[in-house]
């Protein structure tokens, strides 16, 4: 499938966004660190400023993005207008939750109720933008049951890495978060390695043969194209990478994604004051390249069955 | 509304029968069909130019099938399915695509749509084509605004393809009723869907291509002997079988 930069900086920057506001929610009642006023100012606004900029961006991926409102109605039946109304619906709780902290100096349990309905709100909304990719059957890369749990722990560790290094630039910081980096970042890497793993060894039932409905003569191949340019199915599904670029990228993701910025939160927990600023810092550059990365992977790496009848001999 | 409409006993479903064994890879129809429709309903569709891809709803592949002298070139035209249970429609977040309940066939409303390119990403068939020039997907109507035209005689109220096909290899009707000639043709030359295993429910059926008539593709790989005509002969001329038996091992010694 074409990675189109639209949805892959959609899903990176709303999936950290609804992790920080995840974290955020589920940890203020436990940890003293988030319950300060500076602490809400800045989470809050960097939460709901990746979130927009991720909604944006995927409107630049529409072919008439005046109309996007309208895909609100059709939540019955469609992932990507359940996706549309959660992302609406978790501003709400979200932009309450800062309300309070502007109105009262210690919201407490008003900021806590906030907290947990957005969080939950959050976990909802990366859920419904992983089924809008694995509710199609027609792509196996995708549609799979590694695709929903690991969009929701890669947001989940990304949103870690920032509550992590917001709360040590404002001099919070906060051993505990870090913890939740670590445990996150290897149950991502986990569930990434068990994905690559999956796609690597299954094969989309389809073939040439049940495309065409040939098989009952022999083994099926492309003779002719119906045409000699590339058509919009070619470009939008036939997007193919060489094999080795796929590895070098992978093994760039697995560094700037997990190896980097897991190492650098050890640091952070271990170090000194100064030094857990910069590690922790540089940990969330390190992991916004690698989930780029991890994000082009996962469409360009994804193969679909229309292929079958422009000459691919497996999906 | 993206929800599927309830389908009926009886339903109505209307769509086309794709006859490969007299297709001749003209590609006729897709040219006919772009005619139609680039003046029709979903018209103007882009053509192909620098920074558009060429909008077809209909596109003639050509396949192999089989090794050797056994196998097939076969031409193979593709276009909208018309599913009944089209995933193109349900993955819509606007309700742009649909399915009509009357007669089974799946549009989109270039009205609403907000061309995120979804329906094309769940159509296994290729069918949906975006139209960088509208910002929106455009598919075959099954010549919706030809098949119903008042003004147009009865005999060329059929799809655009359908009308042009030098072959007849292309049949278009009722597939929900049993009793059509669709329906019928389906049932004698053993019509099939593509891609089953996905469970979309196509309505078009494919005939494949006809056995070869001297035998050889029949899926037998020895040649005939006189050994067998004489076996194939009733029991009261056993005498002749005897003599042709005794002939076919001489012979073959």
């Amino acid at each position: 499938m074409h990675p189109a930069l639209s949805v892959i900086v959609f899903t990176t920057a709303s999936g950290a966004g609804y992790g920080l506001l995840v974290w955020y929610g589920l940890l203020l009642p436990f940890c003293n660190a988030l319950n300060e006023r500076i602490v809400a100012f800045v989470v809050l606004p960097v939460a709901l400023l990746l979130v927009t900029v991720g909604l944006l961006s995927s409107t630049f991926h529409l072919g008439r993005p005046e109309r996007a409102w309208r895909a609100f109605s059709q939540w019955r039946t469609s992932w990507l207008s359940r996706e549309g109304i959660c992302s609406f619906v978790t501003y709400m709780p979200a932009g309450l939750l800062l309300l309070s902290w502007i109105v009262w100096p210690a919201p407490g349990g008003l900021a806590v109720t906030f907290g947990l309905v957005a969080a939950c709100a959050s976990l909802v909304t990366i859920y419904c933008t992983a089924m809008i990719y694995a509710s199609l059957k027609t792509i196996h890369q995708w549609y799979n049951s590694y695709v929903a749990p690991n969009y929701l722990a890669l947001g989940l560790y990304t949103g870690a890495l920032l509550l992590a290094a917001i709360l040590r630039l404002v001099g919070q910081g906060s051993q505990a978060v870090e913890i939740v980096v670590l445990i996150f970042g290897l149950l991502a890497l986990a569930g990434k390695l068990a994905y690559w793993r999956f796609i690597a060894t299954t094969r989309h039932p389809s073939s040439p043969e049940s495309a065409t409905g040939l098989g009952g003569i022999g083994k099926v191949r492309l003779f002719e194209a119906p045409h000699t340019e590339e058509n919009y199915l070619m470009r939008e599904m036939g997007f193919k990478i060489a094999r080795k670029h796929a590895d070098k990228l992978r093994s760039i993701s697995l560094i700037a994604l997990f190896a980097i910025p897991i190492l650098l939160s050890l640091v952070a927990i271990s170090g000194g004051e100064v030094l857990a600023v910069v590690a922790s810092v540089v940990a969330v550059i390190s992991a916004a390249l690698g989930i780029l990365v991890e994000r082009w992977l996962f469409f360009a790496e994804a193969k679909h069955v229309v292929m079958l009848f422009y000459g691919a001999q497996a999906v | 509304m993206t929800s599927l409409p309830e389908t009926l006993p009886g339903q109505k479903k209307l769509g086309l029968v794709i006859d490969l064994d007299t297709c001749v890879g003209c590609h006729a129809c897709a040219v006919n069909c772009k005619e139609w429709n680039a003046s029709g309903h979903s018209g103007p569709l882009s053509d192909f130019q620098s920074k558009s891809d060429g909008v077809w709803f209909n596109r003639v592949h050509t396949f192999e099938a089989g090794e050797g002298e056994n196998s097939r070139t076969v031409n193979f035209p593709r276009s909208c399915l018309h599913c009944e249970e089209p995933a193109c429609v349900t993955v819509c977040p606007t309700g742009a695509s649909y399915k009509r309940s009357e007669d089974g066939i799946v549009l989109v409303n270039a009205d609403t749509c907000i061309g995120c390119k979804l329906c094309s990403w769940a159509c296994p068939y290729g069918a949906r084509e975006f139209d960088e020039d509208d910002g929106v997907m455009k598919k075959c109507t099954l010549c919706v605004d030809k098949i119903y035209n008042q003004n147009l005689p009865e005999s060329d109220r059929v799809p655009a393809c359908v009308s042009t096909c030098p072959t007849h290899a292309r049949h278009f009707g009722d597939l929900g009723d049993p009793d059509s000639d669709v329906s019928r043709l389906v049932a004698e030359r053993g019509g099939y869907e593509l891609m089953p295993e996905l469970g979309y429910k196509p309505v078009n059926r494919y005939l494949p291509p006809r056995a070869r008539k001297d035998g050889s593709s029949c899926g037998s790989h020895e040649s005939i002997s006189l050994v067998d005509l004489a076996s194939a002969k009733s029991v009261s001329q056993s005498k002749g079988a005897a003599l042709l038996r005794w002939a076919d091992r001489v012979l073959s010694r």
